[in-house]
């Protein structure tokens, strides 16, 4: 399988099964047609009577495995995840908000149930947990979520403690994330965060309007204001990792305005994504968008270009890519890693396959205090892998998405194997904008 | 090559294992949160490096 596309003034081809990634002439990009899901053997037989320049190149990169690759080097044991490991869970620390986001899938941080906050023993039985759970890997991840983390902030540091101390004890690497409002972000916590955890996500749409549209106190007063107050004293003083994170919804179909607009104010890490949500409000995404959201990205692409050309590039989540260092093919076929080697905890210790379930009786998996943990949610999620998902199996992204996020695949379709088709379509124009991107960059 | 440059290499054969050594980060622990991309992340295997 190949994916050829136009990015600016080159021509692309990408190799799906090998992963190699070539700039071709326009004579090459032509002689390509209508071959992308051809094997090598028909794509050689076709060049066999084409007599140029361009035809013997194809056929040598062919001879070479980085054209028209099978995929026969991947075995039944890759696709089909036998792994029980758990090395990933997101601590919902807090089912208590102090924002009320209109566009929130933990319905204003409770998650359909009620207002709690995680006690210390669930925090450190979840950590317990983990760890009893991680066999024989050494990097572990622990991200502190809500509702809004922030509210919590005592039983955090005394999980941070525990945490560190365990790590030692059974030789691992815990990773500490958090994932913050912003609004109770001071001195204090900005120092500590600062220290402790190795990626910080600070949550804002990005122009004020658009923003404290969306994101307002419970008291309904803007959030803008503070929020950025707090966040730019953050990033001053940070020197680890962090992402400021922004939803864009059908209210801001020019997003890249919103990005632009936190660049500007001097954030340098910049994840914007599109908003996930039952389709009848009025703010979700629609399939009729599709072609405005793509000529945002496109402008977003500019606005990236640009700035990297004056020397003030910025980092933009889905434009990174790394095309030759990136995970290995298993890591492809399993995906985010939901209900496997990802789990959530609720405030009460309830599990679930990921943060976006947390709440849905559906998905529960059972309770850290259960002397035996069932997991009968655990097959359905082992087993969807891009293999098992009839429309990844014959999609060129799919080594690049991993097939998309499972929550979303069930709120939209109902079923974990079948993608939310718009979603997939944004994946692949990012992908799309991001190896032109590294193209350009290269040239 | 005249008409072809290779910028990416074919390396996602030479990963091939049956199981992975998943030390690498899980992807939704990232900046995301509610959309997965897996080509971003990053490998954590020092003998792959």
């Amino acid at each position: 399988m190949i994916h050829k596309f136009k990015f600016k003034d080159i021509f692309l081809a990408l190799d799906i099964n090998s992963g190699a990634v070539h700039v071709v002439d326009d004579e090459v990009f032509r002689l390509l047609d209508g071959l992308e899901n051809s094997s090598a053997k028909e794509a050689l037989e076709k060049f066999s009577l084409v007599k140029s320049t361009a035809a013997k190149e194809v056929s040598q990169l062919i001879a070479q495995e980085m054209l028209f690759t099978d995929d026969s080097y991947i075995t039944d044991k890759m696709k089909n995840n036998e792994d029980s490991v758990v090395k990933a869970m997101c601590l919902h620390v807090a089912h208590d908000c102090n924002m009320v986001c209109t566009y929130c899938f933990g319905e204003q941080g409770t998650f359909a149930g009620s207002k709690c906050l995680m006690s210390l023993e669930v925090g450190i039985k979840a950590i317990d947990y983990l760890i009893a759970n991680s066999g024989s890997r050494r990097n572990l991840e622990i991200d502190f979520f809500g509702g809004e983390p922030l509210m919590n902030f005592e039983v955090v540091k005394k999980l941070v403690d525990y945490g560190r101390e365990q790590e030692k004890l059974f030789s691992k690497n815990i990773r500490f994330t958090i994932t913050t409002n912003g609004l109770l972000l001071d001195d204090e916590k900005t120092e500590y965060i600062n220290q402790t955890m190795d990626n910080v996500i600070l949550s804002i749409d990005g122009r004020p309007e658009v923003n404290d549209n969306m994101r307002k106190t419970v008291n309904g007063s803007p959030t803008y204001d503070v929020i950025t107050k707090n966040y730019l004293n953050f990033v001053k003083k940070r020197e680890g990792l962090y992402y400021v994170r922004g939803t864009f919804t059908r209210n801001n179909l020019d997003f890249a305005k919103d990005i632009e607009h936190l660049v500007n104010l001097g954030f340098s890490n910049v994840s914007v994504e599109p908003v996930v949500t039952d389709l009848k409000q009025p703010y979700a995404l629609q399939e009729t968008d599709r072609d405005k959201i793509f000529e945002e990205y496109d402008r977003l692409t500019d606005l990236y270009m640009e700035k990297m050309s004056k020397g003030e590039a910025f980092d933009f989540f889905h434009f990174n890519v790394d095309l030759e260092q990136g995970p290995c093919i298993v890591k492809r076929l399993s995906g985010c890693g939901a209900g496997t080697e990802y789990l959530a905890i609720s405030p009460e210790g309830d599990i679930y396959p990921c943060h976006q379930f947390v709440g849905n009786k559906d998905f529960y998996i059972g309770n850290l205090f259960d002397t035996e943990i069932i997991n009968k949610q655990r097959d359905k999620f082992l087993n969807a892998s891009i293999y098992n998902k009839e429309d990844c199996r014959n999609c060129w992204a799919k080594f690049y998405c991993s097939g998309g996020c499972h929550a979303n695949a069930i709120n939209i379709s109902g079923d974990i194997n079948k993608p939310y088709k718009l979603g997939c379509e944004l994946e692949k124009k990012r992908l799309e904008c991001a190896i032109g991107i590294y193209a350009k960059t290269i040239e | 090559m005249e008409k072809i440059k290779t910028i990416a290499r074919p390396t996602l054969k030479t990963t091939a294992c049956d199981a992975g050594c998943k030390e690498c980060q899980t992807s939704c622990q990232s900046a995301c949160k509610t959309s997965c991309t897996v080509a971003n992340q990053k490998c954590e295997n020092a003998k792959r490096r």
